[in-house]
């Protein structure tokens, strides 16, 4: 699935427009506190900008994970972001349909490599065997010969992985 | 509002919040292992998969909150109710004891929620519920497998690991058959499809258990009377204990919030 990319109206060159546009365009350069190689926008997590009955500009955003503890961060960078450029927001959070690491987009996806963060391998919705193990190429060299340290790494959102090839150790953004 | 759509709404109601107390009261169990775990990557491990079930319980006592609309909050659920109001089953709220006990409770519960949430998220009438449901089987299915792989390697490890894992399989067994059984409110909820019945899930867990006990060299013990009560209210000594640590903010400082 490719990832369904946040929309906002038509400009049609009205002033109201041009807010929509210009929140659209701040909101998708609010990078993720936890990942700041990434902006909200390359994750998938923001998923629309649009406005309201009232002309209130409403943001929905996406968590990663349930108990993912930077969604009110987030949240906040955002709301933050847009009053810093003169407009006042609504945050909603929205669950379904939920987030997937398909969502991230290629440049999202080069942004985490360049980082040293090996994106998700192949589509979610795989992986149900017992220590059936991905391949996952080492960010800093793109060698395959690596091995995964841990299921769960310093986020909810990776896995610890070590590359064999170069002896990097290495965060793997885990496919769901 | 008549008086029968009140209690249809207090039913959904309490089918939900049990959901939300095995989560919860989980969650807690393996946020105690912070600063105790083996080593370090299961430290991470154990407080990862507690988050993920503290999300779960978080959104599902937002969304009782909302259909009782009186007010209640998640913190309200999560801190503001006496032991016999926490609808767990007594499986999630059984003592850490040691790296295999909980390894194997959390394979238990993993194998019988992953299928669970599956199904709420393609048959649940409620789609609030649809969409916890779709997040929370991803979550589930990386649980199951982690706690699958421990069980397999320490049931067939060591001869410590070995014995140990028996013991948990002895001690933990007779807790799971509460997790195929409907309380009341959960039979409302599965007649009114919000929910599924915990029984159709027990072909799906019967066979998870099944291959990671014959790769794990374990053998399941025949019980004859399973252990119940937690969907009644009716808890473990254990509960008073994790209540009593779980509840201390609120206790010592009542009304406080974040």
């Amino acid at each position: 699935m490719s990832a369904p990319a946040p929309t906002s109206g038509k400009p049609s060159g009205s002033v109201a427009d041009f807010e929509l546009a210009r929140a659209l365009e701040v909101a998708s350069t609010v990078p993720d506190p936890e990942v700041p190689c990434v902006t909200v926008a390359d994750l998938g997590i923001l998923r629309s900008v649009s406005r309201d009955e009232t002309g209130r500009i409403v943001v929905r955003l996406t968590p990663t994970y349930s108990g993912c503890p930077a969604v009110i961060a987030i949240e906040m960078a955002v709301e933050t972001a847009l009053l810093s450029a003169g407009i006042d927001s609504t945050i909603e959070r929205v669950i379904s349909p939920p987030w997937t690491t398909d969502w991230i987009t290629d440049e999202g996806r080069e942004k985490l490599r360049t980082y040293g963060i090996a994106p998700p391998v192949g589509s979610s919705g795989g992986r149900r065997a017992f220590f059936a193990e991905d391949t996952v190429a080492c960010p800093r060299c793109g060698s395959t010969d690596t091995a995964k340290v841990s299921e769960f790494g310093s986020t909810a959102c990776k896995a610890h992985y070590r590359c064999n090839a170069c002896a990097e150790p290495f965060d793997y953004f885990k496919c769901i | 509002m008549g008086a029968a759509a009140a209690s249809a709404e207090a039913t959904t109601v309490a089918a939900i919040v049990e959901i939300a107390d095995d989560c919860l009261i989980l969650g807690h169990r393996l946020s105690e292992w912070c600063g105790h775990a083996p080593i370090l990557e299961e430290e991470l491990a154990l407080a990862n998969m507690g988050l993920d079930l503290l999300g779960q319980a978080r959104a599902l006592y937002a969304h009782a909150g909302e259909i009782e609309g009186k007010g209640r909050s998640e913190d309200d659920f999560a801190f503001l109710r006496r032991e016999r109001e926490y609808r767990n089953c007594l499986l999630v709220e059984r003592e850490n004891r040691d790296f295999a006990h909980t390894m194997l409770r959390q394979l238990y519960f993993s194998a019988f929620m992953q299928p669970f949430w599956r199904t709420v998220a393609a048959t649940s009438s409620d789609e609030t519920l649809r969409g916890i449901a779709a997040k929370a089987e991803k979550e589930m299915a990386y649980h199951l497998r982690h706690a699958g792989e421990w069980v397999i390697r320490m049931g067939d490890g060591t001869e410590e690991s070995a014995r140990r894992m028996a013991d948990a399989v002895i001690e933990l067994h007779r807790y799971t058959g509460e997790l195929f059984m409907a309380s009341p409110a959960r039979a409302d909820a599965v007649a009114a499809k919000l929910l599924p019945d915990p029984e159709s899930m027990r072909a799906e867990w019967d066979d998870t258990i099944a291959t990671v006990f014959a790769a794990a060299k374990l053998t399941a013990p025949e019980i004859r009377v399973m252990q119940k009560g937690g969907r009644d209210g009716i808890h473990g000594e254990d509960m008073g204990h994790l209540l009593a640590e779980l509840q201390f903010m609120q206790r010592a400082y009542p009304g406080q919030t974040w």
